[in-house]
C-alpha cells in the first residue's frame, strides 16, 4: 500500500493540478508526504531481507501475460528515496512560473511519479512505459519553458532519448523472446530465474546486452551519445535539469544492474573492454571538454556527464563492492547535482547570466548560496563527509579488485588508475568554476543582489542532510544493498578474463 | 581513561565547528568562545590520555563489506600518536587564544573560528586513525580546512588562487597517495594498520611493486607536506590570516605528511629504493627552499621557505630509515615554528598588515616580547646549542653522516644557509632605523597574543633536552659519531650567522640580487606554462572536437535526418514539438503490441 501512495501520490496531484487545483501548494504537500512515505518505507524496510518487500499485485490480462507489479528491494528503495528527496526539493525550488503554471508544475510531478514507477516496477512493461511517461514532461518543460536555444535543445534530447529508449525496447524485446516459450513472462523476478538457470544462450546474451547497453547508454549520457545532456540541463528550467540529471538519468543506470548485470551476465564479461573504453571517455575526455566550459550550466551539464562515468566504473567491476558503490553513488550524485542546478538557476534568476567571466565575487552578497553551493561542489569532486566519497571509495576499490595481480597492471587498474586521475580533473573545474562565480572582487553591478530567500534553506537543508548523513554511516545504505547483490554478483572477486 | 575519551576529543572540535555553522554564526565573539572552549578541553583530554597506558578505544564500522573490504572508524593508541595529540591540541589552543587577538575586528571571525575547529578535527582524524582509508578521510579534510582558511579573505583575488592552489596541488598528491592505498590493499586484503604488518610477506614478496605501492604512498606526503615538485602551494597559502600559517602551513597539517611516513614505516621501510628517492627528494627540498628563502622579502613567505626546508631534513630523515630522528625534528620544529610565525603575526598587525621586511627595522626596542620570543625561535631554527632545533638536527645530520656522505654534506650547506637567512630576518627587521612610517610607531602586542608567545618559547628553548623530548619521543642514539659531525654543523651555523649579519647590518636594501633565487627557480612559470600547454590545450581540443565533431558530425546528421521527418509530419499539421512527443509513445506501444503479442 505505501508503494502504491509513493507512485502515486504525485500522478494523483498531477491530475488534481491539471483540474485546477492550486498548483503549488498541491506539488508541495503530494511531494512531502511521498517523501515521508518514502522515508517510512526505508526504515521500515527489513535489512538482510532477500527478495522484494511491499509487493503489490495487480493482474491486469492473462492472455498478454501482463501484471502490474511494484516491489522494493535495497536497490530500488534507495532510488525511491532519491526521486522523492529531489523531487521535493525542485518543487520547493519553482518558484512563479509565468505561462501556464499549473501545466509546469504537473510536469514535475509526472517525471516524478514516472521514475518512482520506474524504480519500483517489477513488471517490465511497466518498468518501459513508467519511463515513457516521465521522459514526455521532461521534453515539454524543456520545449515550453526553456531558456536560450530552448527548441534546439528540446529537439537534440528528444531525439536522442527517444532513440534510445527505442534500441533499448528491441533489446528488452529480445530478452523477452530469448527465454524458452514457457518460461516467458514480464516479471522481472521470473526472467530472472530463467536466467540464472542459465537459459539465455552465451550467443544471444551478447548482442542483447550491447543494445542494452546503448540503449541504456544513451539515457544516461555514455560517451559518445552524450552531447545532448549539457545542452538540454542548460536551457531547461532548474526543476526539470534537477529532476532529469538527478533522478530520470539514473534509470539506465539502474536499468543495467537490475536487467542486464545479472540477467546477462556472459555479455556482460563479452562488453566489458567496450563499457570500459566508453566509461573512460566519459571521466578523462569529457572532464578535459568541461574543464574549458565558459559557463556555469554548461560545466554542471558536463559535469554529470563526466560522473556518470564513475557510476558505470562500478557497473562494469562487476562485484558486490563495485555495484554498491556505483548504487550509492547514484543516490549521491542525483542529491548534489539537483542541488547544484538549482543554485545556478537561482543565480541566473537574478544576474540573467551563468557566464563565468561575468560573475565573481558573490559570495559577498550571496553568502548563503556560496555555503551551499560549495558544499554541493565538495559533495560532488567527491570529499569525504559526503555520500559521494564512500561511493568513490568502494568503486575504485572494487574496480581495483577486479582481477588482481601481482604482475603488471590489469585492464581493470589502469582504469581505476585513470578513473583517480579524473578526481583531479573534476576538483580543477569545480573549484575553478566556483572560484570564478563566488570568489574575488566581485562587479560592482552585482552590488545589492539579494541572497536566496530563507524559506529555501529547507530544501537545501534536506538534500544536504542527506548526503551527509549517508557519507558519515554509508553502512546504512551498505546494509541495504547487500541482499539485493548478494543474490547475483560473486561475493570473492572474478578473475575477469579480457578479451582482447 | 574511558575508551570513548578519543572521541570525544576527536567530535569535539567537529561538535563545535557545526554548532557554528548551524548557530551561532552571526556572532562571533560567542564562536570564538566555543571554538576556543573546545581547543582547551581537547588539550585537557589529550593530556589525560597522553599519561594513561590505554592503548584501545572503541570501535565503530564506517564500511564493512567483508570479506572484500573493512574499513572501521577506530583510533591507534600508541607512542607516536600520544605526542602527536598533545602537540596538535597543544599548540592548537594556543593558537586559538592568539587568533582571538589577531582576528578581534574581522568580519568573518565566526566563519574563521569555525574553520579552525574543522582544521583540528581533521587533523586528530589523522592522528588518531587506525586505517588507511579512514587516514585519507581525514587527510582530504584537513586539505579542505586549509583550502577554507587560505581563501578566508576570499574577496581578495591572491586569497581565492592561492587557495585553488593548495587544493589542486594537494589533490595530485593523494591521486597517488589513493593509488598507492589501493595497490596496498590489493595484495593484503586490509587497509588496516595493525593487520598490514603481519601481512607485509604478500607485498616483500614483490619487490618492484613494493617499490611502486610506497612511493606511490610517499606522494601524499608530497603533496601534504609540501616536497619538491609539489612545494608550490605553500609559500602561496600565506595568504591566509597568520594564525593559519603557523598552525597548518608550519606546525601541524605540513607535518602530517612526515608523520604518516613514520606511521607506515613498516612499509617503507621494506623498500631500499623507495627509501633513496624519499630521502633525496627531502634533501633537494631542503637545499632549493633554502636557497630561495636568502632572497624573499616578504617576512611570512621567508618563513614558509625555511618551513619547506626543516620538513625537507624530516623526510631525509625518513629516507634515512630514522622516523624516530624525523619526530624528533617535528616536534621540536612545530615549537619554534609556530613560536616564529606567531611572532611575525604580532609584527605584521602592529605594522597594520606590512610584510615587507625592508619597511620595517629597529623593532627590537619597540617589541620587546615579541623580539624575545622571536629570538628563542631564530635560535631553534638555525641550530644554536642547547636550543631545540640543534638537538633535532643535530641527530638528522648525524644520521645522514652515518648513511650518505653527499646527503650530509647538501645538508650541512642547507644548515649554513639557514643560518643565513634566518639572521637576515632578524637583523633586517630588528636592528637598525625604522624605515617606513608603520615602523616608526610600532607598538607591542596585546597580551592575548603575546602570552602564546611567551608559552611556546619555553619548549622551543627546551624541547631538545632528554629530560623533555624522553617523555614523549624515542630519541634515536647514534653510535660513534667523530668530532668532526658535532663540529661541523655548529661552524657552518657560525658562518651563516656570522656572515648575515655582516652583510645586512645597517642595509637599506638588499645588497644581494639573484632573480633565479628571487623568483623561486620559475617554478611557478613552469608549472604555469606546463599546465596552459597540458591540461587546459587538451581541454579547448576536447572541447573542440566534442561541439564541433561528435556534436556535429554525429548529431546534426541525425537531426537533419529527423528535421526531415518533422517537415513531412508537419505536411499533417502535427508538427510541433508536443504532438511529436505524444505520437512517439503511441509509436512505442505500438511497437510492443505487434512484436510482442503477435
Amino acid at each position: 500500500m505505501i508503494l502504491l501512495f509513493i507512485v502515486f501520490a504525485p500522478l494523483f496531484a498531477a491530475a488534481l493540478i491539471l483540474a485546477g487545483a492550486p498548483a503549488r501548494k498541491t506539488a508541495l504537500w503530494s511531494s512531502g508526504l511521498a517523501l515521508a512515505a518514502a522515508f517510512a518505507a526505508f526504515l521500515g524496510y527489513h535489512r538482510g531481507q532477500k527478495g522484494f518487500s511491499y509487493v503489490t499485485t495487480l493482474p491486469l490480462s492473462d492472455e498478454w501475460r501482463l501484471n502490474f507489479i511494484l516491489g522494493l528491494d535495497g536497490l530500488s528503495l534507495t532510488m525511491v528515496l532519491l526521486t522523492a528527496l529531489v523531487t521535493l526539493a525542485a518543487i520547493w525550488f519553482t518558484g512563479k512560473v509565468e505561462r501556464h503554471e499549473n501545466a509546469f508544475y504537473a510536469c514535475l510531478l509526472l517525471i516524478a511519479g514516472g521514475a518512482t514507477g520506474a524504480f519500483a516496477s517489477l513488471d517490465l512493461f511497466f518498468f518501459y512505459a513508467f519511463h515513457e511517461l516521465a521522459l514526455i514532461p521532461t521534453f515539454l518543460l524543456i520545449g515550453i519553458w526553456g531558456s536560450g536555444n530552448r527548441q534546439a535543445a528540446a529537439w537534440k534530447i528528444t531525439i536522442y532519448l527517444a532513440t534510445g529508449s527505442f534500441i533499448l525496447l528491441l533489446g528488452l524485446i529480445l530478452l523477452y523472446r530469448s527465454v524458452p516459450e514457457a518460461a516467458r513472462s514480464f516479471d522481472l523476478r521470473v526472467l530472472q530465474a530463467a536466467a540464472s538457470a542459465g537459459q539465455i544462450p552465451a550467443a544471444s546474451q551478447n548482442h542483447i546486452y550491447l543494445l542494452l547497453l546503448i540503449g541504456f547508454g544513451i539515457l544516461v549520457s555514455l560517451f559518445p551519445f552524450h552531447t545532448w545532456a549539457p545542452e538540454a540541463y542548460a536551457s531547461a528550467p532548474a526543476p526539470a535539469a534537477m529532476l532529469h540529471a538527478g533522478v530520470l538519468k539514473k534509470f539506465g543506470l539502474y536499468g543495467l544492474i537490475r536487467v542486464a548485470l545479472p540477467m546477462l551476465p556472459e555479455g556482460a564479461k563479452h562488453w566489458a573492454w567496450l563499457l570500459i573504453a566508453l566509461l573512460l571517455a566519459n571521466i578523462i575526455y569529457v572532464g578535459l571538454v568541461t574543464i574549458a566550459q565558459k559557463r556555469l550550466d554548461w560545466m554542471l551539464g558536463y559535469s554529470s556527464v563526466m560522473h556518470v562515468g564513475y557510476i558505470f566504473l562500478g557497473i562494469a567491476s562487476g562485484n558486490l563492492l563495485g555495484l554498491s558503490g556505483a548504487a550509492i553513488l547514484m543516490f549521491a550524485h542525483g542529491l548534489s547535482i539537483a542541488l547544484l542546478f538549482a543554485l545556478a538557476g537561482e543565480i541566473r534568476a537574478r544576474t540573467g547570466t551563468l557566464v563565468l567571466k561575468d560573475l565573481g565575487g558573490l559570495g559577498k552578497v550571496m553568502p548563503l548560496a556560496s555555503v551551499a553551493f560549495g558544499l554541493g561542489a565538495f559533495a560532488s569532486i567527491g570529499l569525504p563527509g559526503f555520500a559521494n566519497f564512500a561511493a568513490e571509495v568502494m568503486i575504485f576499490f572494487g574496480a581495483f579488485r577486479n582481477g588482481a595481480e601481482m604482475s603488471g597492471f590489469h585492464i581493470f587498474q589502469v582504469a581505476t588508475l585513470l578513473a583517480l586521475w579524473g578526481v583531479v580533473i573534476s576538483a580543477v573545474y569545480m573549484l575553478r568554476a566556483y572560484r570564478a562565480t563566488f570568489l574575488g572582487s566581485m562587479p560592482e553591478r552585482w552590488n545589492g543582489l539579494p541572497d536566496l530567500h530563507r524559506h529555501l534553506r529547507v530544501p537545501l537543508g534536506i538534500l544536504l542532510a542527506a548526503l551527509l548523513w549517508f557519507g558519515f554511516f554509508p553502512q546504512e545504505l551498505v546494509r541495504l544493498l547487500q541482499p539485493a547483490f548478494r543474490n547475483h554478483f560473486p561475493v570473492n572477486a572474478p578473475q575477469s578474463e579480457e578479451r582482447n | 581513561m574511558s575508551s570513548a575519551l578519543p572521541w570525544y576529543v576527536l567530535l569535539l572540535p567537529f561538535v563545535s565547528a557545526a554548532t557554528i555553522v548551524l548557530l551561532t554564526r552571526r556572532n562571533g565573539g560567542v564562536s570564538a568562545f566555543i571554538s576556543v572552549g573546545a581547543a582547551l578541553i581537547g588539550f585537557v583530554c589529550s593530556c589525560v590520555i597522553f599519561a594513561s597506558p590505554e592503548t584501545t578505544a572503541l570501535e565503530l564500522s564506517w564500511i564493512n563489506l567483508k570479506p572484500f573490504l573493512d574499513v572501521p572508524l577506530g583510533f591507534i593508541l600508541d607512542d607516536l600518536s600520544k605526542t602527536m595529540l598533545v602537540l596538535v591540541t597543544g599548540v592548537g589552543a594556543l593558537i586559538h587564544i592568539y587568533s582571538l587577538g589577531y582576528m578581534r575586528d574581522d568580519t568573518g571571525k565566526a566563519r574563521y573560528f569555525a574553520a579552525l575547529s574543522l582544521f583540528m578535527f581533521s587533523m586528530l582524524g589523522i592522528v588518531l586513525a587506525n586505517n588507511f582509508v579512514m587516514m585519507f578521510i581525514f587527510w582530504e579534510l584537513v586539505g579542505v580546512s586549509s583550502y577554507l582558511l587560505i581563501g578566508h579573505w576570499f574577496t581578495r583575488d591572491s586569497a581565492a588562487e592561492a587557495a585553488n592552489k593548495a587544493f589542486l596541488t594537494n589533490r595530485i598528491g593523494d591521486f597517488g597517495f589513493m593509488l598507492g592505498i589501493l595497490m596496498v590493499w590489493a595484495s593484503t586484503g586490509t587497509v588496516v594498520f595493525g593487520e598490514l604488518a603481519g601481512q607485509m610477506s604478500n607485498l616483500t614478496a614483490h619487490p618492484g611493486y613494493l617499490t611502486a605501492a610506497a612511493l606511490l604512498i610517499f606522494c601524499g606526503a608530497v603533496g601534504k607536506s609540501a616536497q619538491f615538485p609539489l612545494h608550490v602551494w605553500l609559500p602561496d597559502a600565506m595568504e591566509g590570516p597568520t594564525p593559519i600559517s603557523a598552525l597548518i602551513h608550519a606546525a601541524t597539517m605540513v607535518a602530517a605528511g612526515v608523520y604518516m611516513l613514520v606511521r607506515v614505516s613498516f612499509l617503507v621501510q621494506a623498500s631500499a629504493p623507495a627509501l633513496t628517492v624519499i630521502a633525496w627528494i627531502g634533501t633537494i627540498t631542503a637545499l632549493m627552499a633554502g636557497l630561495i628563502a636568502t632572497q624573499q622579502n616578504d617576512i611570512k613567505r621567508i618563513l614558509a621557505y625555511s618551513t619547506l626546508s626543516q620538513l625537507g631534513y624530516m623526510v631525509m630523515a625518513v629516507g634515512l630509515a630514522s622516523g624516530e630522528a624525523a619526530m624528533f625534528h617535528l616536534f621540536t620544529h612545530a615549537f619554534f615554528k609556530a613560536l616564529l610565525f606567531l611572532g611575525a603575526g604580532a609584527i605584521i598587525i602592529m605594522l597594520h598588515h606590512e610584510q615587507n621586511i625592508w619597511k620595517m627595522g629597529g623593532l627590537a626596542g619597540k617589541l620587546r616580547v615579541t623580539f624575545g620570543t622571536f629570538l628563542v625561535g631564530t635560535l631553534a631554527l638555525i641550530g644554536c646549542p642547547p636550543f631545540s632545533g640543534f638537538f633535532s638536527k643535530d641527530t638528522i645530520l648525524g644520521l645522514a653522516h652515518e648513511k650518505n656522505a653527499v646527503i650530509f654534506h647538501l645538508a650541512l650547506f642547507t644548515a649554513f644557509l639557514t643560518a643565513f637567512y634566518t639572521t637576515r630576518l632578524v637583523v633586517v627587521v630588528f636592528f637598525g632605523k625604522a624605515r617606513s612610517e608603520e615602523a616608526e610607531h610600532g607598538k607591542e602586542a596585546p597580551l592575548v597574543m603575546t602570552g602564546p608567545l611567551l608559552v611556546l618559547a619555553v619548549p622551543a628553548a627546551l624541547a631538545g633536552f632528554g629530560f623533555f623530548a624522553n617523555k614523549f619521543l624515542h630519541l634515536p642514539h647514534l653510535e660513534g659519531e667523530g668530532n668532526a659531525v658535532r663540529i661541523l654543523p655548529l661552524a657552518a651555523m657560525l658562518t651563516g650567522v656570522a656572515l648575515a649579519f655582516f652583510l645586512y647590518r645597517k642595509r637599506e636594501t638588499d645588497p644581494i640580487d639573484l632573480a633565479i633565487l628571487r623568483r623561486r627557480f620559475y617554478f611557478d612559470e613552469l608549472y604555469a606554462w606546463l599546465i596552459h600547454a597540458t591540461q587546459y590545450s587538451f581541454a579547448r581540443i576536447a572541447a573542440f572536437f566534442d561541439r564541433w565533431i561528435i556534436d556535429a558530425g554525429a548529431v546534426r546528421g541525425a537531426s537533419n535526418a529527423t528535421f526531415g521527418l518533422g517537415s513531412l509530419l508537419r505536411l499533417f499539421q502535427v508538427g510541433n514539438l508536443q504532438a511529436y512527443a505524444f505520437l512517439f509513445g503511441l509509436g512505442i506501444i505500438g511497437i510492443i503490441y505487434l512484436t510482442v503479442f503477435s
